[in-house]
Order: structure tokens, then sequence, then C-alpha cells
């Protein structure tokens, strides 16, 4: 068994190697073959061993494997390069190289015709790998290796098309403002080896259980302050959330990669796997409630604007992160990994249908000359309008469960904080139907705004457009792993939840206020929403294809904020990009060239006057090099001398 | 016990003089000759750092290969060399990245090969001469003996500034140099006061007690600052690094390498060596200033960098914030961190070794190294790219390369005594990766600017560069091999540096 485990690690790592190494070498077909085969082969490994997971007692949930000794401390556990399986791992594992799989059988298609493919399978494939690293390491510090893997290949992928100037700084950035949170992270592990002498995550649980909290307070809220940090850099949320839009600039199927299976989820992971100490620090878990919402709010409002399709997307995603971090924060554990699931489903068909659609534009990415795409690629259509119905949350597919399950636990908190959470992550799910449908509509409904019409979809081969169709259904009926108990029978309700109970520690604190309002309503109010908001805003669409334009016209000063993203960018650029260059610069100029440069010249000039008058050596260096080693010698000489005189 | 032929260490810094003085007599027009030779000498030097590697006993922190022959009876002084868990790799990355020098060198070098031969294998033996060296005499003869050397290569191979940055390079080191004189001298009279025998051997200056007083008419705080300034300077610490930048534009790729890989490593080792066990009192007091030192040269370093117009002068730059944290290591006397600091000399010496090879390979296709005139080679020179990726990746500190490793235990282990300054210095980890891939990105990326000649990697230059970048991933991904063999000395030193004593192999167990 444990071997499986490696071996389901190793064999993206061995694609990236193959198609990396002999990238120019191989027929062009193999790379995509190879790359796909591989993931594919994991997801077979991982399913089997789920299997064997499910047939286990309960808390007995767990295989673990070790490939050896990476690092050892003068005081302190070594890390080892530990991996371990267990439901969670399984989960994420399952929903990365699944997921993952379906991406890369449609990048066969996708990428056809570039002319790096090689590479860019031997990147996916790494990307791949380095993600399944980050879930099934049981060490905090091979997670980051993991981590900051997942983070290269981001930097790799984003910047994959690098003859264009402006995608490659995309793939930097992305990199660069991982590195920020990362930095965070990195000091959470100094924190928790400085207190508890390792990093491994089994040898840290029980540690863990048997805390009282009130003891090491604000050690243990500053750890998980500081690896929040680290998942807020990686998951994209605000303050650190800007990298994500413009990491649209790689391959449409990378898009898919970083922001449905892989990569942004790593965040929300990391604390699932840390929940017992995160449910031992309130405030935290607030605060991270708190920056959940408001980015899940930030981004919805955003997306309403954008004319880009793999813009508007892009931002979509970052709101849905958003309601993960609530749900963490509010300390349902299990839905955010369901929703991280349901997402990464509807996510990776609302990218790769996306794809499609600029495939057969050849290359559009605006909106606004797009349209009509209904009958020019019926599958696309069908498949998309699934999808964005999931990530509405219409009632029956699996987002409206995913997303319910949130809103339900954040609301039966009880506390007047997660009413208000509550209240505002309802706006942004309402301001998600607006989006989506204004997306929908501009891209596949109305008239076809383009001139220049693309290809007819049986330009698609079946190897992308087969990605659509299960991932439409898994979008459908996804749902079907964790049904709340109000609709399903108790065997067949929450399976998820129970699959993941013995990971989660931490209880949910029902309090004695009675929620303000009973599940059932809840739900019915989300629903209501979500239908009725989206219903409107077709009609709207409908009958005055136009209202948006006029709207942005009523509200231009907000419509300008939005469609600039809160100047975030611009913000960042001000406050520190460019002072933090002129500093540079001028601490360069000032103390190198004319400071410590000047002054040292200063010394040189009397040296060598000072060498001219004494009239060793006319000018020239061996000359004062000798007369130094001379003096050297004279003082040696004198020294001995002297000695020996005694 | 390991068998412990003392031979060993006097061999490995008497092999490159040999073989340099052998190729003396070879006629200068046979350059092919002469380069068979020296790479051959080089290769025998990496052999011996082998079998040196294979016979040393991890588990002993005592002096092994210790040879010693007397030399000066008046002085007390001796022929006196050995090697212990700290010089062990120094010496391994010296044989190493001279060996990889010269394949590069036979093909970037045609001009006055036979001295360039000559004085590169005479810079090997006195490199290694100075890490092996224990009396404090033959040290300073070693450590002198560098210079010469490294100034005819940067003097004769050099670029337009050379006279400059020569003149610069020299008079900054012998102003160390003369400083370090007159410490040692000062512990060797120290030590002839307090035990009635005039002797330079180190081992027993180690239990010299060099007096402390208040204020700072300390002595010890003085010898202290005389050794501490010489390291200062060839490491090179904030305030004392402006000669770099410029040896280093001038200076040979080889040059560069050698420089960058080796000399500067000379300081931070003498740390170690001398200052820290010398004179412990001061090297407490003063250890939180010379950490603000090792963590201004990390920041400094990361912000300078990133202005630099010249692909030479940033990665010099890059050195300083690097060396930094080597500093920030050593300086905060914590085992886990001095460890990291020893770890990232080595893990520096690969990859910023590299890099300067690969900013040769760079040069002589594109005739130029400034980063404006550059861009887009990554479809020009694919496997090129792929090296010089990985060694960016490598300075940045990415997990799985060997950067990582040092970098994350010098901050893991200073941050258990110094949380702060940990905590300030992990920013030059960010500030790192925005320079490095600024000017990756400016070089590789973007449209072909200046076409290159002569293709892609040739053979010798896929042979240096592939090797570099094999050592990258094994030091980051299995560290243990190296760690284990430090372990011994380094523990001995983090526990027992106020009162160091180091005894000889096979000794230690007699007693």
């Amino acid at each position: 068994m444990p071997t499986l485990i490696a071996m389901g690690l190793f064999l993206p790592l061995l694609g990236f190697l193959v198609n990396g190494i002999f990238c120019r070498t191989l027929p062009r077909k193999w790379f995509g073959w190879i790359g796909t085969g591989s993931v594919g082969l994991s997801f077979l490994a991982f399913g089997w061993l789920t299997l064997q997971l499910l047939q286990m007692p309960i808390p007995e949930r767990m295989f673990q494997t070790s490939l050896g000794q990476w690092l050892s401390f003068s005081a302190g556990s070594p890390v080892f390069w530990n991996l371990r399986f267990d439901p969670l791992s399984a989960t994420m594992a399952l929903v990365v190289t699944g997921v993952g799989f379906l991406i890369h059988l449609y990048s066969i298609g996708y990428m056809a015709e570039d002319k790096g493919v090689g590479r860019y399978f031997a990147f996916l494939n790494l990307f791949t790998a380095a993600m399944l690293l980050l879930v099934l390491a049981d060490n905090l510090l091979v997670l980051f290796v993991g981590w900051e893997g997942v983070g290269l290949c981001s930097y790799l992928l984003i910047g994959f098309w690098w003859e264009d100037e402006e995608k490659a700084e995309a793939g930097k950035k992305a990199f660069i403002v991982n590195r920020i949170g990362d930095a965070a992270f990195l000091l959470g592990l100094f924190l928790i080896f400085a207190q508890w002498k390792t990093l491994s995550i089994s040898e840290l649980s029980p540690l863990w259980q048997s805390l009282t909290p009130e003891i090491q307070w604000g050690l243990l809220s500053a750890i998980a302050l500081l690896l929040f940090g680290g998942a807020v850099g990686k998951s994209a949320q605000l303050p650190l959330s800007v990298w994500l839009p413009d990491a649209m600039a790689g391959p449409t199927p990378v898009s898919a990669l970083i922001h449905a299976a892989t990569m942004v989820t790593a965040g929300v992971y990391m604390i699932v796997r840390l929940n017992l100490l995160y449910s031992l620090v309130p405030v935290v878990s607030d605060a991270i409630a708190g920056v959940g919402v408001m980015t899940a709010l930030f981004a919805a409002t955003v997306a309403l604007t954008q004319t880009d399709i793999k813009r508007v997307l892009a931002y979509s995603t970052i709101s849905q992160l958003g309601f993960m971090f609530l749900a963490v924060g509010s300390r349902a554990y299990d839905a955010a990994i369901f929703h991280l699931v349901t997402h990464a489903f509807f996510k990776a068909l609302l990218f790769l249908g996306a794809g499609a659609v600029i495939h057969l534009l050849n290359g559009e990415h605006d909106l606004r000359k797009m349209g009509g795409m209904r009958r020019q690629a019926p599958l696309v259509y069908w498949t998309f309008l699934f999808a964005t119905l999931t990530i509405i949350g219409i009632p029956g597919l699996s987002g409206f469960f995913s997303k319910d399950e949130i809103l339900w636990k954040v609301l039966s908190q009880g506390t007047s904080f997660s009413r208000l959470t509550w209240l505002l992550a309802l706006i942004a799910a309402a301001l998600t139907a607006v989006y989506m449908i204004r997306l929908f509509y501009f891209v596949f409904l109305g008239e076809r705004r383009r001139i220049a019409h693309g290809e007819a979809e049986h330009a698609l081969p079946a190897n992308m457009t087969l990605p659509l169709a299960v991932l439409a259904l898994l979008s459908a009926f996804g749902g079907i792993l964790n049904l709340p108990h109000l609709f399903a029978p108790e065997s067949y309700a929450e399976r998820l939840s129970h699959f993941l109970s013995p990971l989660i520690g931490g209880e949910i604190r029902v309090h004695e206020a009675a929620p303000l309002l009973g599940e059932g309503v809840a739900m019915a109010l989300a629903s209501l929403i979500a239908v009725g908001l989206s219903s409107a805003a077709l009609l709207l669409f409908l009958k005055r294809p136009d209202w948006t334009t006029s709207l942005a016209k009523g509200l231009s000063p907000i419509y300008r904020l939005l469609l600039n993203k809160y100047w975030l960018d611009e913000l960042y650029d001000w406050l520190i990009v460019r002072p933090y260059v002129r500093f540079s610069t001028s601490l360069w100029q000032i103390v190198d060239v004319k400071g410590v440069d000047g002054s040292v010249n200063g010394v040189a000039v009397v040296a060598r006057t000072g060498s001219t008058l004494l009239s060793f050596v006319q000018s020239g260096l061996l000359q004062s090099y000798a007369l130094a080693m001379l003096f050297g010698g004279l003082i040696f000489g004198v020294f001995v001398f002297l000695r020996m005189l005694r | 016990m390991k068998f412990s032929p003392t031979f060993l260490a006097t061999l490995l810094v008497l092999v490159p003089f040999v073989g340099g003085i052998a190729l003396l007599f070879v006629p200068a027009r046979q350059t092919r000759f002469i380069w068979i030779g020296a790479i051959f000498t080089g290769a025998v030097e990496v052999f011996l750092g082998g079998v040196l590697y294979a016979l040393f006993d991890g588990t002993s922190h005592a002096i092994q290969f210790a040879h010693r022959v007397e030399w000066i009876p008046q002085l007390g002084a001796s022929w006196f060399v050995g090697i212990d868990g700290i010089s062990l790799f120094l010496v391994l990355l010296t044989a190493f990245l001279v060996f990889i020098s010269l394949i590069y060198a036979s093909c970037s070098i045609s001009q006055n090969v036979k001295m360039f031969a000559l004085f590169f294998l005479w810079l090997e033996g006195a490199m290694i001469g100075a890490f092996v060296a224990l009396d404090i005499l033959l040290v300073y003869i070693f450590w002198e003996m560098m210079l010469v050397p490294m100034y005819f290569l940067i003097g004769v191979w050099g670029g337009d500034r050379r006279i400059y940055a020569t003149y610069k390079f020299v008079l900054y080191t012998v102003v160390g140099g003369l400083l370090m004189l007159a410490g040692i001298l000062y512990v060797v009279y120290m030590h002839e006061a307090q035990f009635g025998v005039l002797t330079t051997n180190l081992l027993d200056l180690y239990k010299t007690q060099i007096p402390v007083a208040e204020g700072w008419k300390n002595p010890q705080l003085l010898a202290f600052l005389a050794f501490f300034l010489a390291f200062a300077i060839k490491i090179p610490l904030f305030p004392f690094h402006t000669w770099l930048p410029d040896a280093h534009v001038e200076a040979p790729t080889v040059g560069s390498v050698i420089l960058a890989g080796i000399l500067l490593k000379m300081g931070a080792y003498g740390l170690i060596r001398f200052s820290i066990p010398l004179f412990p009192e001061a090297a407490v007091e003063l250890s939180f200033w010379l950490m603000a030192l090792g963590l201004v040269g990390i920041l400094y370093g990361a912000m300078v960098s990133m202005v630099q117009p010249d692909l030479k002068k940033l990665i010099a730059y890059s050195s300083i914030s690097h060396m930094g944290f080597v500093v920030l290591g050593i300086a905060s006397l914590n085992e886990t961190a001095i460890q990291g600091g020893l770890y990232q000399m080595l893990s520096h010496g690969v990859s910023t070794g590299a890099l300067f090879l690969a900013v040769g390979c760079i040069y002589t296709r594109c005739h130029t190294r400034i980063i404006a005139k550059l861009g887009g080679l990554s479809g020009a020179i694919p496997l090129f790219a792929t090296f010089f990726l990985i060694l960016v990746l490598s300075s940045i500190g990415l997990p799985g390369t060997n950067g990582f490793v040092g970098e994350f235990l010098i901050l893991l282990g200073t941050f258990q005594t110094h949380k702060w300054f940990a905590a300030a210095a992990v920013l030059g980890i960010v500030l790192g990766a925005v320079y490095m891939l600024q000017m990756f990105q400016r070089v590789m990326y973007g449209k072909l600017q200046t076409h290159g000649e002569g293709g892609d990697l040739n053979w010798r230059e896929r042979a240096a560069l592939g090797l570099l970048v094999a050592f990258v991933f094994l030091m980051g991904l299995y560290p243990r091999p190296i760690l284990e063999k430090m372990t011994a000395s380094v523990s001995h030193l983090a526990r027992h540096y106020s009162d160091y004593q180091l005894s000889l192999y096979g000794e230690d167990i007699a007693k």
C-alpha cells in the first residue's frame, strides 16, 4: 500500500522528467499522452487506495510511507520525506489527479498546434506532482516544498508564452506575490519549531489536541496568523489577490488547473489540515472568516464589470475561495472541503468551456465581441450552462449544496459576527448570479457581435469535448457527495463530512442562542435569491441588451471603481513598487558610488600620492602591492628580531 | 576509528603547485597540452578530495589527516596542516570549482594560456592551503599568496577597467591582511606571555586567554576587530564590499567563479576558525552587531542588486546578500544556524559560481552583459535557458534546491535565539525573488534582442554547467552526506567556543 502512495506521487514526476528532458526529441504526439497517462495512472492509484481506505474502520483510516530523511537539527525532530494518505489527502489527491487528468486530456487538443507542447506537458505534470506532494506531506516543511513548487509551476505556466513580455511579467508577479505569503508561512514554521521542536503533522496533532488555548493564546494566534498569511498569498485572498487575475495570461487549461484543482485550494487545504490549531484560536478564525467574506464580496463586485472572459472567471474564483475561507473561519472545515471539491468541478468546466470558446473564436477574449455561441457550439453551450447554474447555486446542482452548507453553518454559529458574515456572503452569492448570467449572455446568447466568425464546433476534437461532458456531469451530480440531512436519509447524508470526520477535531460550537432562521428557511431564501436574480438578470438582458451600459453610465464612479478593480494594482505600484525601486536606486548611488567608494578612492589617492612621495615606485599596482608586502614583512622581521634578542 | 593518512592534507596543497610547476616545462605554444595537464591536475585534486571525503570520520570533531613538520623552531612555526568537519567541504568545494573552471576556461581563455594555467593552479594550492593550514603563520602566508594570482587573473585577462578594479581589490585586501597580521602578532605575544612558549600553532593558540576589559580599550575586542576587518572585507560585509562588484565586472569569467565561489568563503571561514574560538568573549559581545551587519548585507545586497544594469554586478551584489545570510547564521552562535551558514557557503559556491559561468556563456554569445541590451534568449539557446533557470531558482532558495537548505537552517537557527533578526531576514527571501526573476525575465524572455553566436551550449559548457546543476539538486534534496560529516565539528564549536580546544584525530580517543 505505502509504495502505491509514492507511485501516485512519482508518476507525474516521471512524466515531467521524460517530457522535460526529451522535449525536443520525442514525436509531438507523445508528449500529451505521456503527460495525461501519468496523471491518469496516478488517479487510478489514489482511487484504489481510497477504496482500501473505505474498507478500514474509521479511526484507522490512514496509510503512511517514508522516503527517507531530509534534514536533521541539533535539537528537535529531523524532517523526513514522509507521506500520509488519510481521508483528507485522499479527497484532495483524487480532485487533483481526477480533474487534473481531464485538464491534461483537454490540453492535448488545445495545445496541439503549439510549438512548446513538450515543455507544456512537462510543466503541467510538475504542477500536479507539486500539488500532490503538498496534500500528501506529513511534515510541514515537505508541505512547504510542494507549496513553493506550485508557485514555481504557476510562474512557468503563466509565463508559458514568454515571448510576450506582459505574460512573462504576469508569471513573475504570481511568484513574487506568492513569495510574500510564503515568507509569512516560513515564519509560522519557525514559531512552531521553536515551541514544539518538530514540524511533523503526526507529532504535532496530539500536542495540539491536549492544549488548552488560554495558556499560549498569543503564540498560537501568531502561528495561526502567519500560516494564514501563506494561505492568503496562495489562495489569492485580500490583500494578496492581485496575482490571480493576471494569471490568465497562461494557456486556458492552465488557468483551469491553477484555479480549480490545484494551487489556489492549497491555502484552504492547509488550514483544514491544521484545523486542530485553528480551532484553538477563535479570534484568528473570525479574522479568517472576515477576510474570506470581504474577498468574496470584493471579487464578485469586480467580476460584474470585467470584459475579458477569463478575467471574469478569475474574479469568480477569488470570490468562491472567499466562501471557502469563510467556511474554515467559521470552523466548518468539512463544508470548506466540500465546496472546494464542487468548485473544482464547475470551475474547471467553466475555464475549459471558456477555452473552447476562445479556441473557436481564434483567440478572442473580449466578451463584447462574442455572442451567439449557442448555435455555433451547442455542446459547449450546454455544459457551460450547467456550470453557470451550478456556480449560481440553482437548487439540486452541486454548487447549491456546497454553498448552502457553508451559509447554513455560518449562520448556525449564532453570534452577531457570524450573522453579519452570513448576510455579506448572501450578497456575494446574489452578485454571483448576476455576473455569471452576464457572462453567459454575452458569450452564448444574443446576436453574434463579431464580424469574422470563428470555426464551428466540430473543429473541437473529442479529447476536448469529453472532459467538458464529464465535468458537466460531476458539476450537476457532485452534490451527492455531501447531501444535507434535510434532503436525504441518514445513510446518504453528509457522506463526505463523515469520511473527513476523523481529521476534523474542533467541534462546531452551536451557541445557546437559536439561529436566526431554520435550515430549511435559510436554504429557501438562498435559492430564491439565486433563482430570482438570475432570471431577472436574464430577462433584462433579453429585453434590453444594453441595460448594463446604461447602468454603468448612471453609476459612473462606482462603475469605474469596479472596472479598475478598486485600483488595487495601482495602489501597490504607487505605495510599494515604485518607492522600492527609487529607494534602491538612490541607495546604490548614494551609499556605494558616492559614499563608500568616494571615501575609499580618497584613501587610494592619498596612498598613491604617498607612495609617489616615498618614490619607491612611480605608479602601478604590482609595486604598491610589493610595498605593502614589504611593510608586512618588515614589521614581522622586527618582531622576530626582538623576540630572538630576548 | 578510520584510517587517517597524514600526507593527504599536505598532498592536496602540493599537487596544484607541482602541477603548475610541471607545466612550466611545456612550451607555451602547446596550448592543448597545457590544458590537458591543467585539467588533469584539477582532476587529480578532485579525486584526492573524494578519497578525503571517504576517509573522513564524521563522528569526530578532531583534526584529521594532520601533518606537522618543524619549520622555524625559533618562532615555533611549523608546516602544520589538517582537516576537520569545517574545512573538509571547503577543500572539496575548491577542488570541484577549480576543476570545473578549468574545463570552462579551456574554451574561453585563448591568450597567455600557460601563464593562466600556472596562476590558476597556484591559486588553487594557496586556497586549499589557507583552508587546511593550522599554523597561524602558514595561514597568513597562504592568505596573502592567494592575492598574487588573483591580481594577475584580473589584471591580465580582465576587462577594460581592470586596472582600477585590481587597484581597489588589492588595496582593500592588503589593508585587511595587515590588520590581521597585527592581530596575529598580538595573539602570539599573549600566548608567549601566558605559557612561556613562542608558537604559531593554532591549536596551542586556542588555549590563550586574551584579556578582556571594560570599554573600548578592551584588548580582546580590538584583536577581534583586527581579524574581523580582514574577514569582513573578504566576505564582503557591508560597508566593506565595494571592491567586489568592480572586481567581478573586470575579472574573466573563471576569475569571478573562483572569487565568488571560494575567495569570499575565506572570510566566513576565518570567522569560524579564528574569530570566534580565539576571542569568544568579544564574539559574544559583538554578536548582535555582527548579526546586524549580516542583516544589512542581506537587505542592502538584495535592494541594490535590483537596480544593476550589468549582469555581473547584479550577481556580485546578490553574493553580498547571500553572504549576509552566512554571517547572520555564524554570528548568532546557534548550532543549527552555524551549520546552515557553513552549508550556505557551499551552496553559494556552487550556485553563484555556476551563475557566473552562465553569464560567461551569455557574454561569449552576445558580447554584452548589459541587461537592457539582452532579451528573449530563451528561444535562441533553450538548453542554456533551462540550466540558467535552475541556477536562478537555486539562488532564490527554492525548496528542493541547495539554496533552500542553507537559508532554512540559518533562519531556523537564528530564530531560536533572535526572533526579530530572522523575521527581518526572511524579507531577504522575498527581495531575492524580485531581483533574480526580474533579471531572468529581462534577459531570457520577451523579444530576442541580440542574436547570439555559436548556438546552444558546447560540450565543455554543458559538462561544466551540468555538473553544477546536478549538485544544485543533490545538495537540495539529499543534504545528509554533507551535513552528517560537518555536524560533529559544528556542534563542538557551538557548544565549546568559550573554551575551544581542538585535538588531533587519534589523540582525542587516547585521552
